[in-house]
């Protein structure tokens, strides 16, 4: 059932954003902006987490995902280290994914060349 | 009306617009499919024994790397037309924001290309994510300051 | 103003090099050479942009059966930055070199400033000149968009830049089709930012050159066997039309767009058409020249046209200003 929630959730978070693709100015850089921000937002009212208890990676996988546990991350390293912690907590929440793609990145560069452009 | 807005105008009553039906349907499916590929995918952990927390965290590094092997074969581009937003939003598509650039630098050394510009698609994301979450961390130590003796 | 030449140079020869999208388009067979990889046997893409406009030099070269160091003044432009495809891909000639920059409007002025010298130049001694304009879709995607393997959805109204080259030898002692007049273009703001537009930031441009033309030679547009615009695109051509309607001169059925001719339609995914100054080239270069030398087209205006822009002067807010140079290409009188 989760599966069928992560589905139906994650692909109602996509529209929005190809919506102001289509019909704004706005670039997917800025858009992408605007979702993590938006999930800082949710994370620090605490619906990420709600939400993510009921759909799963329905909102963690979408990059409010990415500002949820941002979020998280933040409130977390307050908790344990007080004011030092509002610099802690945002980097070390989204060190896994960062990493991640930085180092799968670079692999990546290592092995595969640029491919040419096709409509 | 001015003569910028007169011509947007005209532009505006010949240029064809994007079928927004047709692509925030796929969008729809393609997000949807990532996110509900990642969801199955966090069961089958947590069946063989990772926390709840820990499968998460599982989820996106698996999706990152996908997404990143599919960039360097130069297939997430061709999907990335049919599904927009649906590859753009999940965290796929931040990592292809991050690939994407490594692999189109490195014509230009590893130091000063792929180093210096790997970020200039995603960082965006990592700069703001940050400074949201660095506002939310001064309101909330603020808070509990204030609050904690209460 | 429109300046006619006193002793019009001939276009030798001719020719058009291409890439992947460009073999399957409508005009694939008349290349001259196409590389579906893109590559042209280099390791990036800039390099792929200087090997292609060598390739058009020496075809062309070739065709005439003439050596490098017999060419008075090569002119030579492309899209990236600091000419580096012309300069890199064409020093080896040894040819005194002209370096020009006119987005995608080069191919006009190439052949405009070379025409200029061989006319100024003009004596008894027989002279060559030639011009070269290319541009990649690798490299331009890289400098003015975003890196190629990134997923993005383009806008209908967007253009695809050609992995395209044409390269032209002009002879001072005329030839079969000859460049009769030309005709500087004014830069034309027109107010938009949309870089996913370039039709519609070009369009008044032409307009402009069109209606300035057309005042001043007293000329109409149905004298011509062609009016032939550069890379204004499918949404810019309707534009164009547009504009010379308002203007009280409308455009008939002989007007054509490079842009819209590079591509099919309906079995490639264009868009909003072709563009890149390797597009006006290599379509004059595979289509409207071998039309006049046939005997199909005896007089064409061709107008590359041009989106004066970078990647920054967009971020920074700065309107596209668009640019039109035009030349009347006549076929000899026999």
């Amino acid at each position: 059932m989760s599966i069928l929630y992560a589905f139906l959730v994650g692909g109602a978070l996509c529209v929005p954003a190809q919506i102001l693709i289509d019909r704004t100015k706005l670039t997917p850089a800025r858009i992408l902006v605007l979702y993590v921000t938006l999930g800082v937002i949710l994370g620090a009212l605490g619906l990420y987490q709600t939400l993510r208890d009921a759909v799963g990676c329905g909102v963690s996988v979408p990059l409010i995902g990415f500002g949820g546990v941002i979020a998280e991350g933040v409130k977390k390293a307050i908790d344990e280290e007080a004011f030092l912690g509002i610099f802690k907590g945002p980097l070390t929440a989204a060190a896994v994914g960062t990493s991640a793609a930085l180092v799968f990145g670079y692999l990546t560069a290592l092995i595969f060349n640029g491919k040419p452009h096709k409509m | 009306m001015s003569q910028k807005e007169e011509y947007e105008a005209k532009i505006k009553a010949i240029a064809p617009t994007s079928p927004l039906f047709k692509n925030c349907l796929f969008a729809f499916l393609f997000g949807g499919g990532i996110c509900a590929f990642g969801e199955t995918f966090r069961h089958l952990l947590m069946r063989i024994g990772l926390e709840s927390s820990d499968a998460f965290v599982q989820v996106s590094v698996t999706l990152i790397f996908l997404s990143a092997v599919l960039t360097g074969l130069g297939i997430y581009d061709n999907i990335a037309k049919i599904a927009g937003a649906g590859t753009l939003v999940p965290v796929t598509g931040f990592a292809n924001a991050v690939v994407s650039p490594a692999i189109d630098t490195k014509s230009e050394g590893w130091v000063l290309g792929v180093g210096a510009k790997i970020f200039t698609v995603a960082g965006p994301v990592l700069l703001y994510g940050v400074l949201a979450g660095t506002v939310y961390g001064l309101i909330y130590y603020a808070v509990s300051l204030f609050g904690g003796g209460v | 103003m429109i300046h006619t030449f006193r002793h019009a140079p001939g276009i030798l020869t001719a020719a058009a090099v291409g890439g992947y999208e460009e073999r399957r388009g409508p005009l694939g067979e008349a290349f001259d050479l196409c590389d579906p990889s893109g590559r042209f046997g280099q390791k990036t893409w800039e390099m792929a942009e200087e090997e292609l406009a060598r390739t058009a030099l020496n075809a062309a070269l070739g065709k005439a059966g003439v050596n490098a160091k017999d060419i008075s003044v090569l002119c030579a432009g492309d899209l990236q930055n600091q000419c580096c495809a012309s300069s890199g891909g064409l020093y080896s000639f040894g040819i005194p070199f002209l370096g020009l920059y006119g987005a995608c409007s080069t191919c006009t002025e190439s052949l405009l400033v070379a025409s200029l010298y061989l006319s100024e130049t003009y004596s008894e001694k027989r002279r060559l000149a030639a011009a070269v304009t290319t541009s990649h879709n690798g490299s331009a995607e890289r400098q003015f968009r975003q890196p190629l393997e990134y997923g993005s959805q383009r806008a209908p109204t967007a253009q695809w830049t050609a992995t395209a080259g044409g390269a032209f030898l002009l002879d001072s002692h005329g030839a079969d089709v000859l460049i009769t007049e030309c005709m500087p273009g004014r830069m034309i703001n027109s107010l938009i930012l949309d870089s996913a537009n370039m039709g519609c930031a070009m369009a008044p441009a032409a307009a402009d050159s069109l209606c300035r033309y057309f005042e001043e030679s007293g000329k109409k547009p149905v004298d011509f066997d062609a009016i032939v615009t550069g890379d204004l695109g499918l949404v810019g051509a309707s534009m164009l039309r547009e504009l010379m309607k308002e203007a009280g001169i409308p455009l008939e059925e002989n007007y054509r767009d490079c842009g819209t001719m590079l591509y099919d339609e309906k079995e490639q995914d264009v868009h909003g058409g072709a563009s890149g100054c390797g597009c006006s080239a290599s379509v004059l270069s595979c289509f409207f020249l071998p039309k006049m030398v046939r005997g199909d087209y005896q007089d064409i205006l061709f107008l590359s046209t041009g989106a004066l822009l970078s990647a920054t002067s967009v971020q920074q807010g700065e309107a596209i200003k668009g640019i039109a140079p035009l030349l009347r290409i006549q076929r000899r009188k026999t």
